[in-house]
């Protein structure tokens, strides 16, 4: 996994709550092993229409938001299914970060285990922030950088006259900046699982048979 | 008496909670004992990761393995998958389950169906008990007084090697259901109106409990029915008290305890229901008998709406990011506001998932079928190989067959269609499912959400119906 320290890159501002994961990825393409261009089916219906071609309209097909690698999305982003795809695509798209108000919840852990850091910041902020991208005409992308400090947890975004702060768990967040998952935590605490195992079995015998 | 010596009232997730915690953390996570584990075919990922670790399966008589999501629902054969891609998936899910030495439910196996109707079904999802599997409907089992969660495949992969899971307890919710729902009203119709009134995202970071006198009236699949939608309001877990109901049901099955280890369990779980006094951070009161049958308009499962009403206009919304949401929706579904609902034509009808697959849900279509013809195209799956068995032991295959439906082997099918079972562009397809999310059902494709005798309403009459006008008429 790789380490996530700070970002300064390019932000498409992604309009509509409730995006759910069928379509950051559809099912359809659940199927494909994971080195088998994920980044391809990424927003696949809403980027590509029935011939394959590119929908000019599309946030991430227009040319000053093309090879974006944060998102500006709305309310409960990534909700439904639990399908870790929707964060295979993303990542291999080259996302690094989205910023939102809120996530779906299965989704937001898939994050935390591929690296890539979902941000929760107001929603009045990130509007603000959605509108000064969409109404930008700047011909050089430095204009619509967004620059994360993870360390510091920090944003700073075109349309914010300030850094806005952000929280985040301290547990994933030292796995994120040290770019490990969590297995090697819980594997040092094998005493710890086999103790707990065998009272729990003891208690409840019926559980684990 | 000591007061102060008293445990604080608790909830029954907490209670569960409390029971299997490995390591405690103030903040944050803490590491989670995992009683039960299932997985589908769809962890090939999982398997692939856990292999390049060098790592096998902790304890494999704690995970279920049942093949669901992409097997053909035309026949029990791999090589009737529809393309050779998804064939292949089916076989991968043979090879690694035979490499874990788990349980294994396959496309053969006498006892298969979608892995929520089975783990209820084989006595897996005990009262009590955590239970976790890789598919966002986990939360079915909280109907057998279970904390049931969905995880991802990196998660999935953390439990198969560790039979633990890091996890953040979430907020308590109440949702309190009362009075008794009318003829036509059950299980589906009380959680579309739940998420309605909660939204899509407004039960996240909560589980959620369910209470209240409208339980007595509710059969353990319109329960698990609830329980299964309850993620659809965004929440982690949906939960309900284990009363006599779950526990004659479970008396005997597979995975359930026997002997003197019944009696002990027995009570165990009659310890669990929620304290006098405990604390939720949210509650919410519903008069179900008020209910009517309902139908999702739109392209999220909080779209809700009784039957007798009209498609609804956004230019009455206030927030203008919900104004634009619904505008898109209607734009999607082909819809103008005020449109009367039972007005609105159908292409097409599926009943199962593992949201309404059960034997009750099969028998309340059945019931509106019963010597009348289907007006549209339409699919019948049943949950699971035993409930298949039991409606055909009831001739509720040739009632479906009769009305010109078809009659197919247990599978996700139609509600996700990832083997393939899907409705054409434009079509309209009224859907027992739990997602009527933009292409969920096939590119182009419009999801009206139902219970399975609205679904067989509309089959009949080829438009949405008030199922009540046709009850007890045949």
């Amino acid at each position: 996994m790789q380490a996530f320290t700070h970002v300064r890159a390019l932000a498409a501002p992604l309009e509509g709550r409730n995006v759910d994961t069928d379509q950051l990825i559809p099912a359809r393409f659940l199927k494909k092993n994971r080195d088998e261009f994920y980044k391809n089916y990424l927003f696949h219906d809403l980027r590509f229409d029935e011939h394959g071609a590119q929908r000019p309209d599309f946030i991430l097909n227009r040319p000053l938001f093309q090879g974006a690698q944060i998102l500006v999305a709305d309310e409960n982003f990534g909700c439904g299914s639990s399908r870790e795809g929707a964060v295979y695509c993303l990542a291999d798209y080259g996302i690094r970060a989205i910023l939102a108000p809120s996530f779906g919840d299965i989704f937001f852990n898939n994050c935390l285990k591929n690296g890539l850091l979902p941000v929760r910041l107001d929603a009045k902020v990130l509007d603000a922030v959605r509108q000064t991208l969409l109404n930008s005409t700047e011909t050089n992308d430095s204009a619509r950088e967004i620059t994360i400090d993870l360390a510091a947890c920090t944003v700073k975004a075109p349309g914010l006259n300030a850094p806005q702060i952000f929280t985040m768990d301290p547990f994933w967040h030292e796995c994120l900046l040290k770019g490990v998952d969590e297995l090697a935590l819980t594997l040092s605490y094998a005493n710890a699982i086999a103790n707990f195992e065998q009272q729990h079995r003891n208690a409840h015998p019926w559980l684990t048979s | 008496m000591n007061l102060s010596l008293a445990s604080p009232p608790r909830t029954l997730f907490e209670k569960i909670w409390d029971q299997h915690v490995v390591i405690p953390r103030s903040a944050g996570p803490s590491l989670l004992y995992i009683d039960r584990h299932i997985i589908h075919e769809g962890s090939f990922h999982a398997f692939k990761d856990l292999r390049a670790r060098g790592l096998t399966i902790r304890n494999p008589k704690q995970v279920f393995g049942v093949a669901d999501h992409y097997v053909p629902t035309t026949s029990r054969d791999p090589n009737d998958a529809i393309t050779a891609e998804i064939k292949e998936v089916i076989l991968k899910f043979d090879d690694n389950m035979k490499w874990s030495g788990a349980h294994y439910f396959s496309i053969k196996d006498p006892q298969q169906g979608i892995v929520h109707v089975v783990g209820p079904e084989q006595g897996m999802s005990l009262p009590g008990s955590v239970i976790t599997c890789s598919d966002s409907h986990t939360s079915t089992h909280g109907a057998m007084g279970a904390m049931a969660f969905g995880v991802g495949q990196s998660e999935s992969m953390h439990v198969m090697a560790t039979q633990t899971l890091w996890q953040a307890k979430p907020l308590q919710m109440r949702v309190e259901l009362n009075g008794k729902p009318a003829a036509g009203v059950g299980g589906k119709d009380i959680i579309l109106a739940v998420i309605a009134k909660l939204g899509v995202a407004g039960a996240v970071g909560f589980a959620v409990e369910y209470a209240g006198s409208a339980l007595q009236w509710l059969s353990l699949d319109d329960r698990l029915t609830m329980c299964n939608m309850t993620i659809e309001a965004g929440a982690r877990s949906g939960l309900i008290a284990a009363d006599d109901l779950v526990f004659s049901y479970l008396y005997g099955r597979n995975f359930a305890p026997k002997g003197a280890a019944w009696d002990q369990a027995l009570r165990e779980w009659q310890q669990l229901p929620s304290d006098d006094g405990c604390h939720f951070s949210q509650t919410l009161s519903i008069d179900v008998a008020r209910l009517s049958p309902m139908l999702t308009w739109g392209t999220t499962p909080d779209t809700g709406v009784a039957i007798e009403g009209v498609v609804p206009d956004p230019a009455a919304l206030s927030d203008s990011h919900a104004r634009q949401a619904a505008l898109a929706a209607l734009a999607y579904m082909d819809l103008t506001p005020g449109t009367a609902l039972s007005t609105i034509n159908i292409d097409r009808v599926f009943i199962g998932s593992c949201t309404n697959s059960r034997l009750s849900d099969l028998r309340s279509a059945a019931d509106i079928l019963r010597g009348r013809r289907a007006v549209v195209p339409g699919i019948v799956v049943a949950g699971s190989m035993l409930v298949k068995q039991a409606a055909e032991a009831e001739g509720l295959d040739k009632v479906f067959l009769a009305a010109g439906l078809e009659w197919r082997e247990p599978g996700c099918s139609m509600c996700v269609g990832i083997n393939g079972d899907l409705a054409l562009p434009n079509e309209r397809v009224a859907s027992t499912s739990n997602r009527n999310f933009v292409g969920r059902q096939g590119p182009g494709v419009r999801t009206h959400l139902v219970s399975p005798a609205m679904a067989a309403a509309a089959a009949v009459t080829g438009h949405f119906t008030d199922v009540r006008t046709l009850m007890g008429q045949q």
